[in-house]
């Protein structure tokens, strides 16, 4: 295990977790932790077991075996929505907006659990983060381009207030030059005590923001330690970095 | 480099700032800004004028008794909307909740049950109870969707009508046609203008409870479950609650309407709540365009003028030719085809019919059962054998159910061809053969004939404006 004492309390954990699509094993014994507020990357390439690991947090699809727990919590037997009310939050591959809808309505729905007196206060947060959203707030969210499709979805999430937001492929679609802005915005986030999961094929530019990282192959943990250490990693630049 | 002042620079977007500019200049732009633009309560306002001077504008029993079942029809078109525009269910039970409406008010209020309520205490009453039936209903249904939830609520439905049929407190198909008269705080309502102000007052009040209903968390969640279930889910939206919560409005509402339509009747049937009701009321809402309050509103209004135009076989020909022609024009292009089209079609059909006057004279020798001067005109160039409608008054021979399934079976080949200017020539015999089939066999079946325009009318207007007359076309995020 990566985290020795004085490392953050674990806020998520994966013990042994084996999910299978129907008769196909996909995730196989993945151990995997996310502290309080820490900043964690998972890479991997196509078909390593990324989102399958992220459907697993989220009970979207229970895993067969293993457990999960949620700040001390064992979730495993939970449905998505409680284990989102226990402070969980995501912006789906894709983004997933309701597209005939404002850019307003997404964000009020990304905090249909919070209290109504805060609505105020949280898209104020949202807004600093993204004065582009500000911008096109009445705008429909469909008629969004890619990259401000992905500020709605993080704002959309942060409306929340989660303690941990799992981010899947935020770099997905986006400009080069939105790529590094979006990890900005990450860093930004984490900064706020946020602790994030985010998941990514683009190593690079991933484990320059993150605290530690895992790398997933065939559903399987193959590398994990800390971001600064796993950049230097000679075969993981090979796979993945292509150089 | 140098560029004009005016376009965009490189690296900055400006879209929102000349959002207005960019919207085009046109009739119809400047009609969608001012529809965008109008507030809720002036649009409540436009609806509900016209609503309120009809009364005013006409004499006859009759007319007011069409206004009273349009109000009641634009209640149950806004029921449905609930399920169906907002949330995206296929709920094809919809109209049990109609007729569990009216039956629970002769059960509060006829001299069958011994009961007489008023109205104050047995409208709401029979909302709440209705409403509790569309939960109950909604419970074992909601984790079906699409196709799978559409199978089960018809099931309820015909269970229903099974039921009303063959009950004896129902009283079966006979149905109970002693109810008393509505009443509103110890006063009748005795005349049909009176059901119509109540059921206006009822309008208003659950058009302005859906307008709010819409724009709060919940109407917004709904919204937002019909676009993406899983999505809503991962933003903690409880989908099951809101799923029942949208039955049982929707069934609410439906309720309302039926404890209306009860007393403004007499009587109530179960033949008045069965599956042309649903078609009629779906019907209301997709023409409107789902989703939209003023949209299905004026889609009811509509359909219900047409529904009611046809039924007057002298009327109907102006609808049938109106429609015909309007429709070509809309849809040819070039725009001088359509005309083309329409006169080559009258030469066509005067040449036929001189030629079938010389080879065999009993071909033209009926007369068609239209009254209407268009009728007049049309006897003497189309084909009308002789015993074409039989001594009942329904089409008699094969010659006129031939042509019928020849009609359909032209159409739907026409379909098929795609150059333009094939599909214009053979459009000529196609529209001669329909004008054929109107004056020998739609017209007179004025009720099969309505429901065939009806339909022809949703397919034409699907193909030109599938989001309805005013919904909201849908953003796909692909």
């Amino acid at each position: 295990m990566s985290v020795t004492n004085g490392a953050p309390a674990p806020l998520l954990r994966l013990e042994g977790v084996n999910t299978y699509y129907g008769q196909m094993h996909i995730l196989q014994d993945v151990d995997l932790e996310v502290g309080e507020g820490e900043l964690v990357c998972l890479l991997g390439g196509n078909a390593s077991g990324k989102s399958t690991t992220l459907k697993t947090i989220l009970g979207v699809v229970p895993p067969r075996s293993g457990k999960v727990v949620l700040a001390g919590e064992d979730v495993t037997r939970y449905s998505t929505a409680k284990r989102i009310e226990r402070g969980l939050a995501i912006v789906p591959e894709n983004r997933r907006l309701f597209g005939p809808m404002t850019v307003l309505e997404n964000l009020e729905l990304g905090a249909y659990l919070r209290p109504r007196a805060d609505l105020k206060e949280d898209l104020e947060r949202v807004y600093e983060i993204f004065p582009h959203v500000a911008a096109r707030r009445k705008q429909l969210a469909g008629t969004l381009s890619g990259g401000e499709q992905q500020m709605v979805a993080m704002g959309r999430a942060l409306m929340a207030r989660p303690k941990l937001l799992l981010m899947d492929e935020p770099s997905m679609g986006l400009a080069p030059i939105l790529v590094e802005r979006s990890f900005e915005i990450i860093k930004q986030v984490h900064s706020a005590g946020v602790a994030l999961l985010v998941v990514e094929q683009n190593a690079n530019v991933s484990l320059s923001i993150a605290d530690r990282g895992y790398v997933l192959s065939t559903g399987r943990v193959v590398l994990e330690g800390r971001a600064s250490e796993l950049i230097r990693h000679e075969e993981l630049r090979k796979a993945y970095l292509g150089r | 480099m140098s560029e004009p002042s005016d376009s965009p620079r490189i690296g900055v977007d400006e879209w929102v700032a000349s959002a207005e500019g960019r919207r085009e200049r046109s009739l119809a732009g400047r009609a969608e800004a001012l529809y965008e633009r109008t507030p809720a309560a002036v649009k409540l306002l436009a609806l509900v004028v016209p609503f309120a001077v009809f009364p005013q504008l006409v004499d006859s029993d009759y007319l007011m008794q069409v206004g009273v079942d349009t109000l009641v029809f634009v209640l149950l078109a806004l029921g449905l909307n609930v399920a169906v525009g907002w949330v995206g269910l296929l709920d094809l039970g919809f109209v049990a909740f109609f007729g569990l409406g009216a039956y629970l008010y002769a059960a509060v209020a006829s001299e069958y049950a011994g009961r007489s309520w008023d109205g104050m205490l047995a409208i709401p009453a029979i909302a709440i109870s209705v409403a509790v039936a569309g939960f109950l209903v909604g419970l074992p249904s909601r984790r079906l969707v699409g196709d799978y939830l559409a199978i089960v609520t018809l099931f309820f439905l015909q269970l229903w009508l099974v039921v009303l049929i063959n009950a004896s407190f129902t009283r079966g198909p006979n149905g109970i046609s002693d109810l008393y008269p509505l009443q509103l705080l110890g006063r009748e309502v005795v005349s049909l203008e009176g059901y119509y102000y109540v059921a206006l007052a009822f309008f208003v009040v659950i058009v302005s409870f859906l307008f709010l209903l819409n724009r709060s968390r919940t109407g917004r969640a709904w919204r937002a479950l019909r676009e993406d279930e899983l999505a809503a889910e991962l933003m903690t939206m409880p989908v099951n609650r809101l799923k029942l919560m949208a039955f049982a409005v929707g069934a609410g509402i439906a309720g309302v309407a039926g404890a209306l339509y009860a007393p403004s009747q007499g009587a109530v049937f179960p033949a008045n709540f069965d599956i042309l009701v649903l078609i009629t009321v779906y019907a209301m809402v997709v023409l409107g365009g789902a989703g939209s309050l003023l949209g299905v509103t004026v889609g009811a209004v509509l359909i219900m003028a047409v529904l009611e135009t046809l039924r007057d076989p002298s009327d109907a020909s102006w609808v049938f030719y109106g429609v015909v022609a309007i429709g070509l024009v809309a849809l040819m292009r070039p725009r001088w085809l359509a005309p083309a089209v329409l006169a080559a079609t009258v030469v066509f059909g005067m040449g036929v019919h001189e030629l079938a006057e010389r080879a065999r004279p009993s071909l033209v020798e009926g007369t068609t059962v239209g009254t209407a001067r268009i009728d007049e005109l049309v006897d003497s160039w189309v084909l009308v054998p002789e015993g074409a409608v039989g001594p009942d008054g329904l089409p008699a021979g094969a010659l006129a159910r031939l042509a019928y399934l020849g009609l359909v079976a032209s159409v739907l080949a026409l379909t098929l061809v795609r150059d333009r200017w094939l599909r214009a020539g053979l459009m000529v015999p196609v529209l001669y053969l329909a004008a054929c089939v109107w004056e020998n066999v739609l017209l007179a079946q004025p009720a099969v004939a309505r429901f065939v325009l009806i339909g022809a009318l949703l397919v034409a207007l699907m193909a030109f404006r599938p989001q309805g007359l005013l919904g909201r076309r849908r953003v796909e995020i692909v």
